[in-house]
């Protein structure tokens, strides 16, 4: 019986440590991350959709402190998915108003994890809920899980190469899921191949975002028109 | 026999009906152009309605490129009519005039006559498709400049680079250009049987637009018969606007194009060798 | 010679017989009148001859050569008009010229080309558009189509169609002028039996379909020689009678009995028949064979032919 009062007592003392290690080890995340204030980058994506049907482009990103991302395609278009300003992972620590709570431990890509979860405290906040698979060892983000209020759910895959002192990775892969995407046959007007029908794809509901970077500018400053809108 | 295609060509294009042609691909695509320039983003948006709710789309989406690919989604079903104008009224509007006894009665092989005629054809409906290729590729280009296109299928939509856009639309002319001589030469072979020019006319264009209707419709009866539709296989066009193109489906489809044009033009020369001139 | 040889020509549409086992020949620089009413075939028959229409049966041969076998050399040394001569309308008269002499065959000069107009009294409007034209120029115009290529043989349709008298006699004028001073064959057809007498060497009666009477245009159309309409008690023996006689040529005429002979001749007739046994119940004068033309368009016919 003792020995039972003095494990629960001792789970009880620990937990507030744990919590402040989940919130420390966060910080500690951030305070690396923050060494970067602005980069440019080039890079190719690579776009994983059932109905997208897109080649491999080669694509600059820019970065500015604190949340303006942009990735564009040089002289064309990029499909992004829809809170794709995620796929930058700096910019998710945007708001400071959050809870960490641990969500234990797991591998991810064979390497140990800390799961942290972030419960933003604003109640208007367009993230729901944001749960981080942190290498504690390296300070690096490998994953990241995102809930958000009108963009649905994605995750982000990270991996890491001599970018990684920075905390800047080297492979990006975003994945989401997708809506249906139909239009009338009266309006595109297809050629039929006929012969055998291959059975309907079931359109996968789940895509994809590929990004490898190949090479970051750090700190050396960013234009503001390069982060303007181009007109459709 | 090129004596003969001249004097076919002479005649073709001094007639006035000849020009409507010209005059109705420009407006056409200058309309196109214009509302494109003015109020392009509502269609825009339409498009890409269920893309919006997942993607977001950045870059020059209304460029020339997709100018030219709507202008020719829209013409190609337009311009087999301005087509068979010209065509149709190959033979019947000779008997019509009362020329065909003319040119049947002096000292040149019916055969002759038929082909350099069709040939005469040909050659117009080449010249309708450039000055087509230029007004709505060129022109469009010269416009809204150029960007990667985006072609919107039922099903998915492809993204070309916009360097690897253009030799795409060369080749898409060439197949639309025989997508027109078939059309051609069914109004072509229409008109022998006739002694004036509105039936081959109209029948050339019903043909085509019920077909076209049949293929544009999603009952599986009508999608079992569209492979045998050469107005279906007229499409394939877009074939090249695909990612990989497949060679092997163009081929085909140009192949059967090409079919279709022998067996109509032959049966042209068939009837009209055996046909008695009364008018 | 023969230019023209035709024989056992038969055209159906469907039922109809448009040509009935038609032979004829036209003799190398005369004018072969064509006769016949509207619908007795003679287009029929023009069309074939340009291989327009094929025969059903028989066979044509112009310049000695079979139609079928040697079609492109003989058209070459044809010229036509048939019927109205339609052209474009939306090209010039040197234009429409120009495009037919190409098609003839004739390598023309602009100057030949503009010769031809003038010959035809068109060189003014050489650059007018043939739709302001009026009939009697579009014919003109026609006729310097057939032309142009120098033919040997000229076959002219329902030439005066829609002329004038003034138009009409300039036709005459040049028809005979081919034919005279150039040595032309011309076949014309006509449903006018004036036009034929005035110009035609021999001609051709047909209806419906079938040859009715042919030989040279003096003979047939001798004023001299007068239509006689006999009814008789006995025809069988009446027509054995007239076969027999020297001054009377027998025609039939479905059940009646016509005959071509002098009028000084019909009292003797009468008197050989009534010596014969036969009663005459009645005996008429008409007026020419124009009558008979005009009446040949019903019933049978037997076909008589009347050689110099």
């Amino acid at each position: 019986m003792m020995r039972s009062i003095l494990i629960i007592g001792l789970m009880l003392f620990l937990q507030p440590v744990s919590a402040q290690d989940e919130t420390a080890l966060v910080e500690n995340l951030k305070a690396k991350l923050a060494k970067v204030n602005d980069y440019k980058a080039t890079g190719k994506m690579k776009i994983d959709v059932s109905f997208i049907n897109a080649p491999a482009s080669n694509i600059n990103v820019f970065y500015k402190r604190p949340n303006k991302f942009r990735l564009k395609k040089a002289n064309g278009i990029s499909i992004l998915p829809k809170g794709g300003v995620s796929i930058n992972i700096n910019s998710l620590f945007v708001n400071d108003n959050y809870k960490a709570v641990s969500a234990g431990e797991k591998a991810v890509n064979g390497v140990s994890t800390k799961a942290v979860m972030l419960i933003p405290m604003e109640e208007n906040s367009e993230v729901v809920l944001m749960t981080l698979y942190i290498d504690e060892k390296n300070l690096l983000l490998l994953k990241t899980s995102i809930t958000t209020r009108e963009s649905g759910s994605y995750e982000m895959d990270m991996s890491y190469g001599k970018f990684s002192n920075w905390g800047l990775p080297d492979k990006v892969v975003f994945s989401f899921n997708t809506k249906d995407y139909k239009l009338p046959k009266g309006l595109t007007l297809e050629y039929e191949k006929g012969g055998k029908k291959k059975e309907a794809k079931i359109q996968n509901k789940k895509g994809s975002v590929e990004i490898s970077y190949s090479n970051y500018i750090i700190n050396k400053g960013v234009d503001e028109k390069e982060f303007a809108s181009d007109k459709l | 026999m090129w004596q003969l295609i001249r004097i076919e060509l002479f005649k073709i294009f001094k007639k006035p009906r000849t020009y409507i042609a010209f005059g109705a691909i420009a407006a056409i695509v200058f309309l196109i152009q214009f509302a494109f320039y003015s109020d392009g983003d509502e269609y825009m948006a339409f498009l890409l309605k269920s893309v919006n709710e997942t993607f977001t789309l950045e870059g020059k989406l209304l460029n020339g490129y997709f100018i030219c690919y709507i202008i020719l989604q829209t013409l190609l079903l337009h311009v087999p009519l301005l087509i068979a104008l010209v065509s149709g009224d190959m033979i019947a509007g000779e008997a019509n005039m009362g020329t065909l006894r003319l040119l049947a009665s002096k000292p040149v092989s019916r055969t002759g006559l038929i082909l350099s005629k069709f040939i005469a054809a040909t050659v117009y409906t080449l010249a309708l498709l450039t000055f087509m290729a230029i007004l709505s590729l060129f022109g469009s280009m010269l416009i809204f400049g150029v960007s990667d296109l985006i072609v919107f299928k039922t099903e998915m939509f492809v993204v070309l680079e916009s360097d690897d856009v253009f030799w795409r639309y060369i080749a898409a002319y060439g197949f639309a250009a025989l997508s027109m001589i078939t059309v051609s030469s069914l109004a072509f072979f229409l008109s022998v049987f006739a002694e004036n020019s509105i039936g081959p006319i109209i029948g050339a264009m019903s043909i085509v637009l019920i077909c076209t209707i049949l293929i544009s419709m999603d009952i599986p009866f009508f999608t079992e018969m569209k492979p045998f539709l050469f107005v279906n296989h007229m499409l394939n066009w877009k074939g090249f606007f695909d990612r990989p193109v497949d060679y092997a489906e163009v081929l085909k489809s140009a192949l059967v194009l090409i079919f279709h044009i022998i067996l109509f033009v032959s049966l042209t020369i068939f009837v009209f060798k055996r046909k008695d001139i009364l008018s | 010679m023969n230019i023209l040889h035709v024989e056992n020509l038969t055209k159906h549409f469907k039922e109809i017989k448009a040509v009935d086992d038609l032979s004829f020949s036209v003799k190398k620089g005369e004018v072969y009148g064509f006769l016949g009413q509207n619908g007795a075939g003679k287009s029929t028959t023009i069309r074939m001859l340009l291989t327009l229409i094929k025969p059903a049966s028989g066979s044509i041969h112009v310049f000695g050569k079979d139609l079928r076998d040697n079609r492109k050399t003989i058209l070459k040394n044809v010229g036509a008009i048939i019927e109205k001569p339609d052209l474009y309308k939306y090209l010039t008269a040197f234009e429409n010229l120009k495009l037919m002499a190409q098609l003839s065959g004739c390598r023309c000069s602009k100057q030949e080309l503009m010769n031809q107009l003038e010959r035809v009294g068109l060189s003014e409007r050489a650059d007018s558009k043939v739709k302001t034209f009026s009939q009697g120029m579009k014919q003109r115009l026609g006729i310097a189509c057939a032309l142009i290529h120098d033919p040997e043989l000229i076959i002219l349709d329902e030439p005066a169609n829609g002329l004038d008298p003034h138009g009409i006699a300039d036709m005459r004028n040049l028809i005979l002028h081919l034919s005279k001073n150039e040595g032309k064959t011309i076949l014309i057809s006509s449903h006018l039996l004036s036009e034929i007498e005035l110009i035609a060497d021999s001609m051709l009666i047909i209806d419906k379909g079938k040859k009715v009477a042919e030989g040279s245009v003096s003979v047939l159309l001798n004023p001299s020689d007068t239509l006689v309409e006999i009814e008789t008690t006995n025809d069988a023996l009446t027509k054995t009678e007239i076969g027999n006689s020297k001054w009377a040529e027998y025609l039939q005429h479905g059940d009646r009995i016509l005959l071509k002979m002098h009028r000084q001749s019909i009292p003797e007739l009468n008197k050989h028949l009534v010596y014969a046994g036969i009663d005459v119940t009645n005996i008429q004068a008409k007026h020419s064979l124009e009558n008979y033309f005009l009446s040949l368009t019903t019933g049978n016919q037997h076909v008589a032919t009347y050689q110099d």
